[in-house]
């Protein structure tokens, strides 16, 4: 293996960790950190804040996104809000809690330690953002606002409207445009990476393809860091945008980066319902929504054809307030989202293909009137009206589970450097901090505390010993990687086969959703690792790439990028073949309790699978990283 | 339903571009707009013909990505919303629709409905922000922000950044979009000490980009996907003029 396999947890109490490790960690000092090129690639809320604060430092900063704007990174299409542990409103919230929410949420799959640092840091990023202008929610007095999300019982949820991730990422963006006019941060929208180059065992650059113009660059730093999000596009169908893919946190895969539990991805319960094969994309509805929507199906099959606002009150199930009175509507989303899998696998589901629940929000108009609620909700429901053509405030919304979010994703330490050294990855796209499941409004908050506050304390740790390490991006390691590069679009752009390079796509999406997505069992995931090398073998057979290489050209874009989601797609099912366990979103349908929760194997299964990749077409190799518990006590986890 | 389309190419900036015709048939009512220009490229490919550059990427309103003017409207006609938010069921069956990119001439051309709207990124880099060190920001609470303030300032914020107001007008103004920036900065406190200089820098930036000076067509306001209202720029005036006023009485 490249490098160690070493979390590297510091010592001493849970509540001092960060702070111990602040305190001995290696410094690079103001004079000496313009001598220093870091790469980050992606903008998002993750990269976008990790550029700005490198460069405010003093770094000298590149910042690649594929978007035409570092300010369209995917961040901004989060809607619901961020959590912290402010307990602005009384009612017993703390950083102890946010952590064991955030740990319980993620079924006890997740370290404690980092967990612990994040709810530690949360309030620090409140604070950040208010000062940078995000217009969060305010009280009549002037005070922030919050809402609740899934999973917690405390109102802790900082939110802009509809648009939290818009504005979050805005207010990164624009600390990123300072730096950029300061010169400290060189901007690269529209430029993919397509490799990361290793010399020495260290990652020292990258290899990108400006999608523009098509030309190939590479690009030498004394450390690489990767923003680069989630791999849910794999699906094909996801509430992703359309350019999300896995490409760099894969091709750094191939170069040897563990890459962490990638069976665990979240499936949401409140998207919009597939409506036919030509879709392009799941719209979500936040979570939000449930704080005043409740979830029901007609109690009986025969109803679900029938009128909803027809059905009376007794012959409505609302499962999840009946199946989790305490959590009720805000139960989690694994939770929620297998609930509304199981009714309408029962066939009480309601809408076309009977694949749908109802969100209700009559009670809630009734109560608060529909002023309240078109001002707390007004752009979701218009969303919805846009997409459907029908009208929430009079009839009850339909929704059903869509890949949302993933919980795996590269390995890394707790300085959030991967086992190869001068490799960093935060957000979405490292795999450390929501275990098997992510709690509501804390996507937001890993980024941002990734990006602004651990990334720029733990990155001097590498950095400290490389002072004049830089090597030239003419040396042979750079260019061996280019030739690499340079030869797979060849080869892609010469098949010539007669199928699109989308029809690929959406075949490995439908395979793995019914093999690998909200439930899953042995005999699938054997069926799917024996049918994805088909579909690969046929992809690099039959794919039509129109085009040339040195041009703008989208296919040539998406064939990358599926290329690496089909080999992909073959991690995941064999990290979900092993991990013979339920534990939050990952549920195996062996593994059930008597009323059909998700039963964990803590003796066995109470770690981090990491694996390392092998050669193609070789089983990739297991590491398992135990899990430690010194402070909570792992449960059952409970909703009820 | 069928659809006859007419569809700007244009290999390049160089190469000159034109409308080409295209037909689309057993469109579902439920396919979006951009989904149908998929189904379309999906049939271009099999013919192996080259399939239409257009830019998307959120398909929810949200990024600012899509950028196509449908009908001579940016955006299409199912106001407010993105392109990506309209629906084939908003079209008789049958009709005939022209697709253009953007026309403005401070976002150049990339390929056939493709613009490069780095121009924007530019106006922001000159201004557009409020210098807040990671590290350095007083507790959350500690700042108070009136709510009618707090709302205004995200009416403002909620500008997605598409350059649609500058597609729309017919001046080529970016007035708006600048307006709701300064606007949003301007209303909350923390964005006082930079007031002056970032409302300068960002009008002078936005004239070098060139982009045209309003006129108050109001049609930027008309398609904006995210409803900014163009009072802003009377705000923004309003901050110019008095930034101005300062400066040259030498405070």
């Amino acid at each position: 293996m490249i490098g160690r396999f070493d979390a590297k947890i510091p010592p001493g109490p849970l509540d001092q960790k960060w702070r111990n490790h602040l305190d001995h960690s290696r410094l690079v000092s103001p004079h000496n950190r313009r001598k220093f090129e870091i790469i980050v690639v992606g903008s998002g809320l993750a990269g976008g804040s990790a550029a700005a604060t490198l460069g405010e430092l003093g770094y000298r900063v590149k910042c690649f996104c594929f978007q035409d704007s570092p300010r369209r990174a995917h961040s901004i299409a989060a809607q619901g809000g961020i959590n912290a542990a402010k307990n602005y409103q009384n009612d017993g919230d703390s950083v102890y809690r946010l952590f064991y929410d955030t740990i319980k949420g993620g079924d006890f799959r997740s370290r404690e330690a980092n967990v612990y640092r994040l709810a530690e840091i949360s309030n620090n990023i409140i604070d950040q953002c208010v000062a940078q202008g995000v217009p969060f929610a305010r009280e009549y007095g002037g005070l922030l606002a919050n809402r609740s999300f899934g999973g917690a019982q405390v109102s802790r949820t900082f939110y802009a409207r509809g648009q939290t991730g818009q504005q979050l990422l805005l207010g990164c963006y624009q600390a990123l445009c300072r730096q950029i006019a300061a010169g400290t941060v060189q901007m690269f929208p529209q430029t993919e990476m397509l490799d990361v180059v290793l010399v020495n065992g260290h990652a020292k650059g990258i290899v990108t393809r400006s999608l523009y113009s098509g030309k190939i660059e590479r690009h030498a730093a004394d450390a690489v860091v990767l923003a680069t999000g989630g791999y849910g596009n794999v699906f094909y169908l996801s509430t992703n945008a359309r350019g999300c893919n896995v490409t760099a946190t894969y091709r750094a895969y191939k170069r040897g980066a563990l890459f962490a539990n990638p069976a665990f991805t979240q499936i949401h319960p409140t998207c919009i319902p597939v409506s036919g094969d030509y879709q392009s994309k799941l719209t979500l509805m936040s979570e939000s929504l449930r704080n005043d929507g409740r979830v029901w199906v007609p109690k009986r099959k025969e109803d679900r054809d029938r009128a909803p606002r027809e059905i009376p009150e007794t012959d409505r199930d609302y499962y999840l307030e009946r199946k989790y009175p305490s959590y009720g509507n805000l139960s989690p989303r694994d939770i929620s989202s297998r609930a509304a899998k199981e009714v309408c696998d029962e066939g009480r589901g309601v809408g076309p293909g009977g694949r749908g629940v109802y969100l209700d929000f009559a009670d809630a108009i009734k109560r608060l009137g529909e002023h309240t609620i078109r001002e707390r909700y007004g752009n979701l429901f218009e969303v919805y009206e846009k997409i459907t053509g029908e009208d929430a405030y009079k009839m009850p919304m339909r929704i059903y589970p869509a890949v949302h979010y993933t919980m795996g994703g590269l390995w890394v330490d707790y300085d959030l450097m991967s086992n190869v050294p001068g490799l960093f990855v935060i957000g979405e796209a490292n795999f450390s901090d929501h275990g098997a499941n992510r709690l509501g409004a804390s996507a937001l908050m890993q980024g941002l505390a990734d990006g602004y506050f651990v990334l720029p304390n733990t990155l001097p740790n590498y950095l400290a010993g490389q002072m004049g390490k830089r090597p030239s991006s003419d040396c042979p390691e750079f260019r061996e990687v280019e030739v690499g590069v340079r030869a797979r679009i060849e080869k892609l752009l010469n098949i010539n086969g007669s199928r699109s390079v989308d029809s690929f796509h959406r075949e490995l999406g439908l395979l793995l959703w019914d093999l690998c997505g909200m439930s899953r069992h042995e005999k699938g995931l054997r069926e799917a690792l024996k049918k994805i090398p088909e579909l690969r073998t046929e992809f690099w057979h039959e794919v039509r790439v129109p085009g040339n290489g040195d041009d703008f050209n989208q296919s040539l874009e998406r064939a990358g990028r599926v290329a690496d989601f089909l080999e992909f797609a073959e991690l995941m099912c064999i990290d979900a073949l092993e991990r013979d366990e339920s534990a939050g979103a990952h549920f195996r349908e062996e593994h059930q309790t008597a009323d059909g929760e998700a039963l964990r194997d803590d003796e066995n299964h109470a770690a981090v699978f990491a694996w390392e990749f092998q050669g193609d077409g070789q089983p990739p190799k297991l590491y398992r990283e135990p899990l430690n518990f010194e402070t909570v006590h792992l449960t059952q986890r409970s909703y009820k | 339903m069928n659809f006859k389309l007419k569809i700007w190419r244009q290999a390049n900036p160089k190469t000159p571009g034109k409308l080409v015709e295209y037909e689309v048939r057993d469109i579902s009512p439920n396919t979006s707009f951009l989904e149908m220009l998929d189904i379309l490229n999906e049939t271009l490919v099999k013919a192996g013909k080259e399939p239409i550059a257009f830019d998307s990427d959120c398909r929810e309103g949200i990024c600012g990505t899509c950028s196509l003017t449908v009908n001579g409207e940016p955006h299409g006609p199912d106001h407010p919303g993105a392109v990506c938010e309209l629906y084939m069921r908003k079209f008789r069956d049958g009709a005939a629709i022209i697709v253009e990119p953007f026309r403005v001439g401070s976002f150049p051309l990339v390929k056939d409905l493709v613009i490069d709207r780095r121009a924007l990124d530019r106006i922001v880099q000159a201004g557009g922000f409020i210098s807040a060190r990671a590290g350095s920001a007083p507790e959350a609470n500690s700042i108070l922000v009136p709510k009618h303030d707090a709302d205004l300032a995200m009416e403002a914020a909620a500008c997605i950044g598409c350059g649609a107001c500058a597609a729309a007008c017919p001046n080529g103004s970016a007035m708006l979009f600048a307006a709701a920036k300064v606007s949003h900065l301007s209303f909350l406190p923390q964005g006082h000490p930079e007031r002056d200089s970032r409302v300068l820098r960002m009008v002078s930036v936005m004239d070098a980009e060139g982009f045209g000076n309003c006129t108050n067509t109001y049609e930027c306001e008309a398609v904006c996907p995210a409803e900014i209202s163009a009072s802003f720029i009377a705000k923004l005036n309003r901050e110019y003029t008095r930034a101005a006023m300062q400066r040259s009485a030498g405070e």
